[in-house]
C-alpha cells in the first residue's frame, strides 16, 4: 500500500522531463504526491495543506542542483521543510530546585504507564534519583502494573491504592520525595479522553497541587487524523510541554507528531521504540522525517555498503561472475559481506519500496536461512567448494551430517547455486557490455542473494 | 427514514441506543459537518471536495474516500438525483453497504464449546473488551470462562481477575512469563471438564503486527486450540482503537494473516475519534466490525450495527 514517496516522485518525473528549474507545473504534479503520502502517514488533513502550501512558495522557480534528479531537489526541499517543522529535540526541564515534577498525560492505551517507567530508567541512567508515583487509581491494576515495572528497574513507587484522590496522592508523594532527597518525580495520571470534564479537573487539580515542570503528552504513534484534537483538549486545560510518541517500533508512520508539534508548538521530545524498558530514545528529526514520507534510510544502508565492501573486492566479484567461475568460496564471502551490513530486516526496511517486501520476506526466516546456508557451505571441503560438481550423493550426507541439516537441504542449496551462477552468468555478461549504465556492480550479485532471503 | 429505507424495524435496541449515545459528540463535529453540508441547494464540485476532505479528517483513508466519492456521485448521475438530501442518503447507503458483515457472527451458534480469542496490539483495549464480553454473554445465560493468556504485560494477568471478578465469571490464569499456549491448553481443558463452560474467552499480550516472534506465538496459540477443540477459535476478534488512522489496515492485514481474524471490536469510541478506518478494513480484507466498545463501564459494549454507525456519524 505505501510506496515510497521518491519511486513516486521519480515517475512523475519521468513524464515531465524537466531540465533548469522547477516550474509550478512540475512541483503541483509532485505536491500531489506528496499530500497523498502526508495523508497516508496519517498526518492532519489541514496541516498537510499549510505544509503543501509553503513547500510549493518555495519550490517554484528553485534551480535544480546539478547533482539532482528534479524529483530528489523537491523531495530535498520537502525533507527539509518537514525537518523544520518537526522542529529541534528537547531535552527534559530538569532546572527547577529538586525533585521536578514531570507528569504524563494521554488517552487510555497510549503507553503512560511503560513510558514512565522508560522515562525513570533513563533520568536514573543521567544522574538522577527518580520517584515512580502510581496516580491511575481508575484502570484496573495499573497500580501494581507500574509496581511491577519499577521492580524490575529498581526504581521505588509510591502509590496509595485506588481509593484516595489523585491528586492527594500526587501531593504526599512530593513530600515524600523532599523528605527522601529524589530529584525527580514522575507522575503516571489515568488515561483519559480529553473530552471527559471530570477526568480533565482531576488532572488540573493534580497539576496545580505539583507544579510539573513537564507536562509530557504520550501519543501512540499509530494516532490517525484525531491526534491535532486530542493534543489540543489536553494542551488547552493541562499546558504540556512536550511530546512522547509511542509504539514506533510497529509499522505506522506516526504523521500525528506532526500535527500535533503544528498545533501546539511544544517540541518532541522522546520516542518510545520497544516494549523492553530501555526503549526510549531521544527523538531525532530527520529519521522521523523519512518514516512520515516512508523513504526508509537509504543513506544509512549506503553509507553501511561502503564500509563494508571494498572497491577492489567488488572488482573482483564481478569478474568472477562475468566469466561464469564463480564458485561456493565467493559465495560465503558474499553471504558475509552482506551479514557485514547488519541484520536483514533493518537491511530491508533501509531500501525505500522494500518496506512492504521486508514484511513478506520474514527476517528470522532469512536469517535462519542465511545461517544455515553458511553451515552447509562450512561443511564442504575446499576442494567441494572450488568445484561443485565433486557433490555426489555421499559427500552430500557428510555434508549434510556436518552442518546439522538435512540432505534435501543440501540438495536444494545445490540446485540454487546453480542457477544463480547461471543468472549470474546472463547479468554479468550483460553488465560488462553495458558498463557505462551500470549503476552499482554489486546490483546482481546482492540481487541473486535476495531470492535466498526468500526461500 | 433510513430505517424505513432499508427496512429495519423502527423501535431502537438498547444497543443501538447506547451505540447511537456514544456517536453523539461525534456527530455534533465533524461528521455533523456533513450533514449540514448536503443541506445546500446545488450539488456541486466545492460539495464533493469538501465531502472528500471530511470523509479523510475521519480517518476513513484515501482510497476509500475516492471510492465512496465516486460511488455517491455516480449513483447521482445515473439517477439522476438533483437534490443534496437525496445525495446524502445515496452517500449513507453506499457506507452502510461497505460495512454490512457478509457473515453472521459465530459465537452464538449452538457449540459444547465455543472459543473466541481477541488479539490485537499494545493499549488497544484487549482486557477491558474482553471483560465486557465476559459480562455481555453472563448475562445472556452462557457459561463463561477467561483465560489469561496475556503473560508478558506486567499485571495484565490481575487487571482480567477484577474483571472477572465484576463480570461474576471463572477464570484460569497462570503466573506471568508463563507460555500463553500452555494456559489456553488448561483454559481449554479446565472448560471441558471441571467448570463445564459453553464459552472461552481468551485474552492475548498485545503485539505490534511486526514483531514477528509474537505474531508466531498467535499462530502456537491458534494451534493449540484447533487441537483440541472442532474448528476452534470460532471466531478471532481483533481490537481497534477507534482513533487509529491508517496503520489499522496493516495491523487488520497482519492479524488477519497470522491470526485469522474474523471481526473488529472497535474501541473507545465514546471519545471524538471516528473510527473511520473501518470502512477501508471492511472493504479491503472483508473484516467486519462486531462490536464496539462505549466506555469504561461493564455494559459499555454495543453490538455493531451498520445502520446506527452510520447514522450516528452523519447525524440524522
Amino acid at each position: 500500500m505505501f510506496e515510497s514517496l521518491s519511486d513516486k516522485l521519480q515517475a512523475v518525473f519521468d513524464k515531465l522531463a524537466t531540465k533548469g528549474k522547477l516550474t509550478e507545473a512540475d512541483v503541483n504534479a509532485a505536491l500531489r504526491e506528496v499530500r497523498l503520502a502526508l495523508l497516508e502517514a496519517d498526518v492532519n488533513y489541514k496541516v498537510v495543506k499549510d505544509f503543501v502550501a509553503r513547500v510549493k512558495e518555495r519550490a517554484i522557480g528553485v534551480e535544480v542542483m546539478e547533482s539532482l534528479t528534479p524529483a530528489q531537489q523537491v523531495i530535498k526541499i520537502v525533507h527539509e521543510e518537514l525537518i523544520e517543522l518537526l522542529g529541534k529535540p528537547a531535552p527534559l526541564d530538569l532546572s527547577g530546585p529538586p525533585p521536578n515534577v514531570i507528569m504524563l498525560v494521554g488517552l487510555q492505551g497510549s503507553g503512560k504507564t511503560t513510558t514512565a517507567a522508560k522515562l525513570a530508567l533513563h533520568l536514573r541512567k543521567n544522574g538522577q534519583r527518580p520517584l515512580l508515583v502510581a496516580a491511575d487509581i481508575y484502570r484496573p491494576a495499573a497500580v501494581k502494573q507500574l509496581q511491577i515495572l519499577g521492580e524490575q528497574i529498581d526504581i521505588p513507587v509510591y502509590s496509595e491504592g485506588t481509593e484516595v484522590p489523585a491528586s492527594t496522592i500526587a501531593k504526599n508523594a512530593l513530600r515524600h520525595a523532599r523528605e527522601k532527597a529524589y530529584t525527580v518525580v514522575i507522575l503516571d495520571t489515568a488515561g483519559r479522553l480529553q473530552i471527559d470534564e471530570q477526568m480533565m479537573q482531576e488532572l488540573e487539580q493534580v497539576r496545580m497541587v505539583t507544579q510539573p515542570r513537564d507536562v509530557l503528552l504520550v501519543v501512540d504513534a499509530m494516532t490517525g487524523q484525531e491526534a491535532v484534537r486530542v493534543a489540543q483538549g489536553f494542551h488547552e486545560r493541562v499546558p504540556i510541554t512536550g511530546l512522547i510518541m509511542t509504539k514506533i517500533d510497529g509499522d505506522a508512520r506516526g504523521g500525528a507528531a506532526l500535527s500535533i508539534r503544528q498545533v501546539t508548538g511544544v517540541p518532541i521530545k522522546f520516542l518510545g521504540t520497544s516494549e523492553k524498558l530501555n526503549g526510549l530514545e531521544p527523538f531525532q528529526p530527520d529519521r522521523l522525517a523519512n518514516r512520515i514520507l516512508g523513504m526508509g534510510d537509504v543513506l544509512t544502508l549506503i553509507e553501511r555498503a561502503q564500509e563494508a565492501i571494498t572497491e577492489e573486492e567488488a572488482r573482483a566479484m564481478e569478474e568472477k561472475l562475468a566469466y561464469g567461475d564463480f564458485d561456493f568460496e565467493d559465495f560465503l564471502q558474499q553471504l558475509k559481506q552482506i551479514k557485514k551490513l547488519g541484520p536483514i530486516t533493518d537491511l530491508l526496511g533501509m531500501i525505500p519500496g522494500m518496506n512492504k517486501m521486508a514484511k513478506a520476506v520474514d527476517p528470522q526466516m532469512a536469517e535462519k536461512n542465511l545461517k544455515q546456508v553458511e553451515a552447509i557451505i562450512n561443511s564442504m571441503t575446499r576442494q567441494e567448494r572450488r568445484n561443485p560438481a565433486l557433490l555426489n550423493a555421499s559427500r552430500r550426507r557428510r555434508i549434510a551430517r556436518g552442518s546439522g541439516t538435512t540432505v534435501q537441504d543440501v540438495n536444494a542449496l545445490v540446485k540454487q547455486f546453480r542457477e544463480m551462477r547461471k543468472l549470474m552468468k546472463q547479468l554479468g555478461l550483460t553488465g560488462s557490455k553495458k558498463k557505462g549504465r551500470h549503476r552499482g556492480r554489486r546490483g546482481p550479485n546482492l540481487g541473486g542473494l535476495m531470492d535466498l532471503f526468500g526461500g | 427514514m433510513f430505517r424505513r429505507l432499508f427496512g429495519k424495524k423502527e423501535e431502537k435496541t438498547q444497543d443501538e441506543v447506547r451505540l447511537e449515545e456514544s456517536l453523539q459528540k461525534t456527530r455534533s463535529g465533524l461528521f455533523g459537518r456533513i450533514g449540514t453540508l448536503f443541506q445546500a441547494n446545488e450539488i456541486t464540485d466545492e460539495l464533493w471536495e469538501e465531502l472528500e476532505e471530511l470523509l479523510i479528517l475521519g480517518d476513513v483513508g484515501m482510497e476509500t474516500t475516492m471510492e465512496l466519492v465516486q460511488r455517491t456521485q455516480e449513483r447521482v448521475r445515473r439517477e439522476g438525483i438533483k437534490s443534496t438530501q437525496d445525495a446524502y442518503l445515496v452517500l449513507k447507503q453506499e457506507m452502510v453497504r461497505m460495512l454490512e458483515p457478509t457473515e453472521p457472527l459465530h459465537i452464538d451458534e449452538p457449540r459444547i464449546l465455543t472459543v473466541v480469542f481477541v488479539v490485537g496490539v499494545n493499549g488497544s483495549g484487549k482486557t477491558t473488551t474482553l471483560g465486557k464480553l465476559a459480562y455481555r454473554y453472563k448475562q445472556r445465560g452462557r457459561k463463561v470462562v477467561l483465560c489469561a493468556g496475556d503473560t508478558f504485560r506486567a499485571a495484565a494477568i490481575d487487571q482480567l481477575r477484577i474483571w472477572a471478578e465484576r463480570a461474576g465469571v471463572d477464570i484460569i490464569a497462570q503466573t506471568p512469563g508463563s507460555d500463553p499456549a500452555a494456559v489456553l491448553f488448561d483454559a481449554i481443558r479446565a472448560s471441558q471438564e471441571s467448570r463445564q463452560a459453553d464459552l472461552l474467552l481468551v485474552d492475548t499480550a498485545g503485539r505490534l503486527q511486526t514483531k514477528y516472534n509474537l505474531m508466531q506465538e498467535l499462530e502456537k496459540m491458534k494451534r493449540v486450540a484447533a487441537k483440541q477443540v472442532h474448528k476452534a477459535p470460532h471466531e478471532v476478534l481483533l481490537v481497534l482503537d477507534a482513533s487509529t488512522g491508517q496503520n489499522a489496515i496493516l495491523q487488520a492485514k497482519a492479524f488477519k494473516e497470522t491470526a485469522g481474524v474474523t471481526g473488529i471490536v472497535l474501541t473507545k469510541l465514546d471519545g471524538t475519534s471516528k473510527g473511520g478506518a473501518v470502512l477501508s478494513i471492511q472493504k479491503i480484507l472483508g473484516v467486519p466490525v462486531r462490536f464496539v466498545g462505549t466506555g469504561e463501564g461493564i455494559e459499555d459494549l454495543a453490538e455493531f450495527d451498520p445502520v446506527a454507525f452510520v447514522e450516528g456519524l452523519l447525524g440524522e
